[in-house]
């Protein structure tokens, strides 16, 4: 009996929670004391001005940087909830290409430049032991057609990609394990208003077809409202408001935030 | 010291020597990984095989009997030049008969006849870094290798069959051992990898500007790399030998005249002049120059 409630109550333990994450370089503070849950499916966006810490916090999250202090949670697939900085290196490689995926905003850092747009989206089946050129390819081509890039490209090295068209293909690279989390860091910004829009349909496309949880920091609120369930407002490495996105948004609380909703509208 | 000459036996420092011999060791009993050495000076220029000399320095000892070959050649300048090195230094007997060798230092090639156990293999390595390709930075292959995390390698080949709609390389083609260590076997024909499958004698690789040695042991299984539906083949070859008629060896084209003028020879020539010495005799051998045919050519 006992047993049958605590496997009813899985799906609605979070799958990461961040613990009072603090992280300083140096005597530099670069966030401070961050908590929050991150459900199964749901979207996270961390928003705040240059320097508040939102880089700072998703390389905290995904395990590219130590805490200083606090800690970070995840329930792997097999249902273990596991403290992140205690898994072993493979492991930890393991999960960042299979259970997630970094959608950076600098394509050029998150793709292979020097290898075809095939290869990119190929290369995490092969790091899990995939050994079949023919379904390689074709798993390839199926996510170069889901992100709308023609079968004709698949050769091509990203290198001759436009920047939407590399962004895409990073998205691709990502998902094709399947992931159940994915980190995005500023995805749409330094495109033209278009690439972004399309990019974005895109995005909020496959994140509910695929019920991805995501945690996308932006400084665009637009982004924010376009994608997000739920917001984190940072500043100054500190979170100073969070809750549903359309409710702070709409009805901000902290003088900062109201000060950011209202620029944005200005703007 | 040998007298004859003012230097160390073998050239090479007795302290230089036990360094380099106990970065061997730790090579056989890690079969395939990279192990760091303090390579040394050599009076030869890096490219020349200062690795494999080294190695070869390291190991031989009074009674060895050395060959060196450089493409499967025995008589290039750099084979010369080696064997000579090493009949000076070290004073020991050379051959060109794999048969009689105890240690052979190689070149871009593994000679045709089966190796046993009383025989050793040195290779000269330009690039010991099979990922090196596809992950510049030093500090992240070293991690790939720590944790067998080879999907990268498989990018290569993916991208050779996406390219030219096989597994494009021939040389140097990567190979997995013991199951574990990826390595880069040097630019051996692809040819030769089978042959270092399960070999008798000991096979060490010595990379003398990149400063590393590996090796694979006695009877260690060297496994290439390939995809299910693409599976590792060798080279053939259309026709057998012009100069001894041999078939399932490595043929190198050798242009007779500037009208067209070709013959496919062994690139072994010590092999190819022993199936001569035995009777065996290709369509052109009559007609080979005797630069090509060598001594044992049209006797
Ligand atoms: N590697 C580092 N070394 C020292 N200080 C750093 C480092 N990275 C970030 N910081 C500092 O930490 C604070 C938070 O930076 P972070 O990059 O997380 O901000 P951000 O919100 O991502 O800014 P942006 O919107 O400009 O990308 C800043 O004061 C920054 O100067
Ligand atoms: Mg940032």
């Amino acid at each position: 009996m006992r047993e049958t409630n605590r496997v009813r109550a899985m799906p609605d333990a979070p799958l990461l929670s961040a613990e009072s994450l603090t992280k300083f370089y140096g005597p530099r503070l670069g966030c401070a004391d961050v908590s929050f849950d991150l459900h199964e499916g749901e979207v996270l966006a961390v928003v705040g001005e240059s320097g508040s810490g939102k880089s700072t916090l998703l390389s905290l999250l995904s395990t590219e940087l130590a805490p200083s202090r606090g800690a970070v949670r995840y329930r792997m697939r097999d249902g273990s909830v596991r403290d992140l900085n205690a898994l072993t290196e493979a492991e930890r490689r393991f999960l960042l290409r299979t259970d997630w995926g970094f959608v950076r905003q600098d394509a050029r850092e998150g793709l292979r430049m020097g290898v075809s747009a095939g290869a990119n989206v190929g290369e995490r089946l092969m790091a899990v032991g995939d050994r079949h050129y023919g379904r390689i390819r074709a798993t390839a081509l199926d996510w170069l057609g889901r992100v709308e890039i023609e079968a004709a490209r698949i050769d091509d090295t990203p290198q001759s990609f436009s920047g939407g068209m590399r962004q895409r293909l990073q998205i691709a690279r990502n998902l094709v394990t399947r992931p159940r989390l994915v980190f995005m860091d500023e995805p749409t910004s330094g495109l033209d208003v278009s690439v972004q829009a399309r990019l974005l349909d895109l995005i909020r496309g496959l994140v509910a077809e695929l019920g991805l949880a995501v945690v996308i920091v932006t400084h665009d609120l637009a982004v924010a409202r376009l994608l997000s369930h739920r917001i984190m407002v940072m500043r100054q490495g500190r979170v100073i408001e969070t809750g549903l996105t359309d409710q702070v948004l709409d009805d901000p609380r902290e003088a900062y935030t109201q000060l950011l909703v209202s620029s944005v509208l200005a703007a | 010291m040998s007298a004859a000459t003012g230097y160390s036996f073998a050239y090479l420092d007795e302290q230089t020597k036990r360094m380099i011999r106990r970065a061997i060791l730790k090579a056989i009993a890690v079969p395939g990984y990279q192990v760091p050495f303090a390579s040394r000076e050599m009076p030869m220029p890096y490219g020349w095989g200062t690795g494999g000399v080294q190695v070869t320095a390291s190991i031989i000892g009074p009674d060895d009997v050395l060959k060196v070959i450089d493409q499967g050649s025995d008589d290039t300048t750099n084979a010369v030049s080696i064997r000579k090195f090493f009949a000076r230094t070290a004073g020991v007997a050379t051959t060109t008969k794999t048969r009689e060798a105890t240690v052979i230092q190689t070149r871009h090639r593994i000679p045709e006849a089966k190796l046993g156990e009383h025989q050793i293999l040195v290779y000269q390595v330009p690039i010991p870094e099979p990922l090196r390709f596809l992950e510049p930075r030093e500090t992240e292959t070293r991690r790939l290798h720590a944790l067998a995390d080879y999907g990268l390698m498989h990018v290569k080949l993916y991208e050779d069959i996406a390219r030219h709609g096989h597994i494009a390389t021939t040389y140097a083609y990567p190979a997995e051992v013991a199951g574990r260590y990826v390595m880069d076997p040097s630019p051996i024909p692809k040819f030769d990898n089978p042959k270092m499958d399960m070999c008798e004698a000991l096979q060490l690789f010595g990379a003398g500007r990149e400063k590393r040695i590996y090796a694979v042991p006695p009877c260690t299984r060297v496994r290439s790399l390939d995809f299910e539906d693409h599976p590792f083949t060798v080279q053939s070859f259309r026709e057998p030998c012009a100069l001894c008629a041999a078939t399932g060896v490595y043929l190198d084209e050798v242009v007779l005249d500037d009208r067209g003028g070709r013959m496919f020879v062994c690139s072994d020539t010590d092999f190819c002049e022993e199936r001569r010495a035995d009777g065996h005799r290709g369509h052109l051998l009559g007609e080979a120059p005797a630069a090509i045919a060598g001594e044992a050519g049209d006797a």
